[in-house]
């Protein structure tokens, strides 16, 4: 038996091994507290043009994006983020407080190293590849319609 | 030992732990071994500010408790052995300024407790030193920013990860003096099947821990049944599984004397998915459960196997797999080790 | 306000696109940065492709919220500045669109981080 014959079946054994959790709970704590996140923006964008009738839809969109990355920036820094997200998972990440808590949980964690090489250089080691894959793809989109 | 098939070494001069200390975190603290422990820290931080200094000052206070513990003075200290998790292993080192002792550092990941005590035990057990310190430590927190993600990062844990002992653990080694004698320590190879999951150390480890046992049986012709404990460092639930499936596999069965001790170290409540795993995992369990009990009777043999990853955040984003190894050393009770020496000479009168 | 049945919907739709995240991290063992650059990208491509607006305009915040829609203003900022200003516009309309969220998550990150300190996990 080769080492790689060998390393092979040894994977396959440990993946086989590994007891199955189940999913349904995750799922559906995903489920209910992403759709609260979800609504919880929507009744903010609706009180905002409650309140100022005169706002541009756009704008209002834009405040609840602010309002709801100001909320999980503010739970980060309290510490009871990370709690919620055990429980919620991909329920906490795929909303836009998911991005802010990735760009507010490594400033925290790194200030230790300084302002300059710790807190702002590390602020962007999970959200770096969101800001540049979106930048990039949105260059190309625009090139394309460019030359349509 | 010219014969290199061997990798197991005897201690004839019966090098003995004359003292030991274990810190461990608040978290452990809760775990089922918390009568044990000789301190429980009341926070992570441990009064510092950042918590790689918290686990500096963990090992100054495990190996001061030691030297307290053992009965002799910081200055009667002649060697102070110590690995840790971190880059360049720091925590060692820094804290190795505050001794004035000469200082070996050692990196085995999380293998360091058993590699510390053997090659402790190799020093003493030759004369060169007296008063060899062996020690290690882990704390969650470093570990998790090193090697995973920030603290405060809102992701779930994949069920087969291990949670990162916050904790330290030192023994001091001495040709005088009573205590619990180490009379044999095999020395493991690096084995490496292929896992690349950094969230699945148990695997990683289990092969390691698994060529380290056989080896060990082999070299000193015995089997599982003669130690009263046989206990493997990190292995988690799902790599002590794997072990006995492996040890089973090469005929060796292994029976309710094995435990593990990430395993051991919290209660079923806590949530810890696969059990404790780093450097101060095994190294917390040793100086404190494993110890005392062999100090008052309850185990005569124990083997001690401590597992180790010898990953980096580097090798793992370059998608490299990840090496295990495993050592191990025999730890006796004073009399049981009399006794069998008694036994051995009566046999060969008898032989006569 | 909405009626009852807009929320409604608001909450199934951005509660299914999480739990297709969720499925994806039981079954792939994706890490965090993964999710959020994939979602990103699927709103880009609805926006590329002219559908996201009538999905925005059944959905509202359920796909608003979630960084499909992040992904989605990315885009269809580039496309509008595109049509306005021609070449100029493959540079800044992307990124315009989506300043408000990226200056106010860099803003609160760093007000919140040198505020708080990271503690270690408790469960």
């Amino acid at each position: 038996m080769t080492e790689i014959e060998r390393n092979e079946r040894y994977n396959k054994y440990v993946e086989a091994k590994i007891a199955k959790t189940h999913a349904w709970p995750s799922l559906f704590n995903a489920f209910w507290i992403g759709g609260f996140i979800c609504v919880l923006g929507q009744i903010f964008n609706d009180l905002l043009l409650i309140w100022f009738p005169t706002m541009a839809t756009q704008s209002a969109w834009t405040f609840t994006l602010i309002f709801l990355i100001f909320l999980a920036s503010f739970l980060t820094g309290l510490g009871v983020f990370d709690k919620i997200a055990v429980y919620a998972g991909a329920g906490t990440i795929v909303p836009i407080t998911g991005f802010s808590n990735s760009i507010a949980s490594p400033a925290m964690e790194f200030k230790n190293e300084g302002i300059v090489f710790g807190m702002c250089a590390k602020m962007f080691v999970i959200a770096g590849p969101v800001i540049v894959f979106g930048t990039v793809a949105s260059m190309i989109v625009g090139l394309i319609y460019l030359f349509l | 030992m010219s014969d290199s098939k061997y990798q197991t070494i005897y201690f004839k001069n019966k090098p003995k732990i004359i003292g030991f200390y274990s810190i461990v975190g608040p978290k452990e603290g809760k775990g089922s071994l918390k009568e044990y422990f000789d301190y429980i820290m009341k926070d992570d931080l441990f009064g510092e500010k950042t918590y790689e200094k918290a686990e500096r000052k963990m090992v100054e206070q495990a190996v001061m408790g030691a030297v307290y513990n053992a009965n002799i003075t910081p200055k009667e200290l002649q060697l102070f052995l110590s690995g840790d998790l971190l880059n360049q292993i720091v925590t060692s080192s820094f804290a190795a300024r505050s001794f004035d002792v000469p200082y070996v550092g050692l990196f085995g990941a999380c293998s360091t407790m058993a590699e510390s005590l053997a090659v402790g035990a190799s020093l003493v057990n030759a004369g060169y030193f007296n008063n060899v310190a062996c020690s290690t430590a882990s704390h969650f927190s470093t570990a998790e920013r090193q090697f995973r993600y920030p603290l405060e990062l809102g992701n779930q844990r994949p069920p087969t990860s291990q949670w990162t002992v916050t904790g330290a653990g030192c023994c001091i080694l001495s040709n005088k003096g009573d205590g619990p004698v180490i009379t044999s320590a095999t020395f493991g190879k690096v084995t490496d099947f292929g896992i690349n999951d950094v969230n699945n150390m148990g695997s990683v480890m289990a092969p390691g821990a698994a060529s380290t046992l056989i080896a060990h049986f082999n070299d000193t012709n015995t089997t599982p049944d003669d130690y009263d404990l046989i206990v493997t460092g990190d292995l988690g639930k799902l790599g002590s599984e794997i072990l006995i499936d492996l040890m089973e596999d090469h005929g060796f069965k292994m029976g309710v004397n094995y435990n593990d001790c990430g395993q051991i170290i919290y209660n079923g409540k806590q949530s810890v998915l696969m059990g404790g795993s780093g450097c101060g995992c095994s190294a917390t369990v040793l100086n404190s459960y494993i110890l005392k009990k062999i100090k008052n009777g309850e185990y005569k043999k124990v083997l001690f196997v401590a597992t180790g990853a010898l990953l980096s955040a580097t090798s793992t984003q370059q998608g490299d797999t990840i090496p295990g190894i495993a050592h191990a050393v025999v730890i006796e009770s004073q009399e049981n080790f009399d006794n069998s020496k008694k036994n051995v000479k009566s046999k060969k009168r008898s032989k006569k | 306000m909405l009626p009852w049945y807009e929320y409604l919907i608001v909450f199934c739709v951005g509660g299914l696109i999480c739990m297709i995240g969720q499925i994806l991290i039981i079954s792939t063992k994706i890490t965090t940065a993964r999710i959020l650059v994939l979602f990103e990208m699927i709103g880009v491509f609805l926006a590329a492709i002219d559908i996201y607006e009538p999905i925005s305009a059944f959905a509202k915040a359920g796909i608003n919220v979630p960084i499909v829609g992040f992904g989605a203003s990315l885009a269809k900022g580039a496309i509008n500045a595109v049509k306005a200003q021609g070449l100029l516009g493959v540079f800044t309309g992307g990124m315009a669109s989506v300043a408000g969220g990226l200056a106010a998550a860099i803003g609160f990150g760093f007000l919140f981080g040198s505020l708080f300190k990271a503690k270690t996990k408790k469960f």
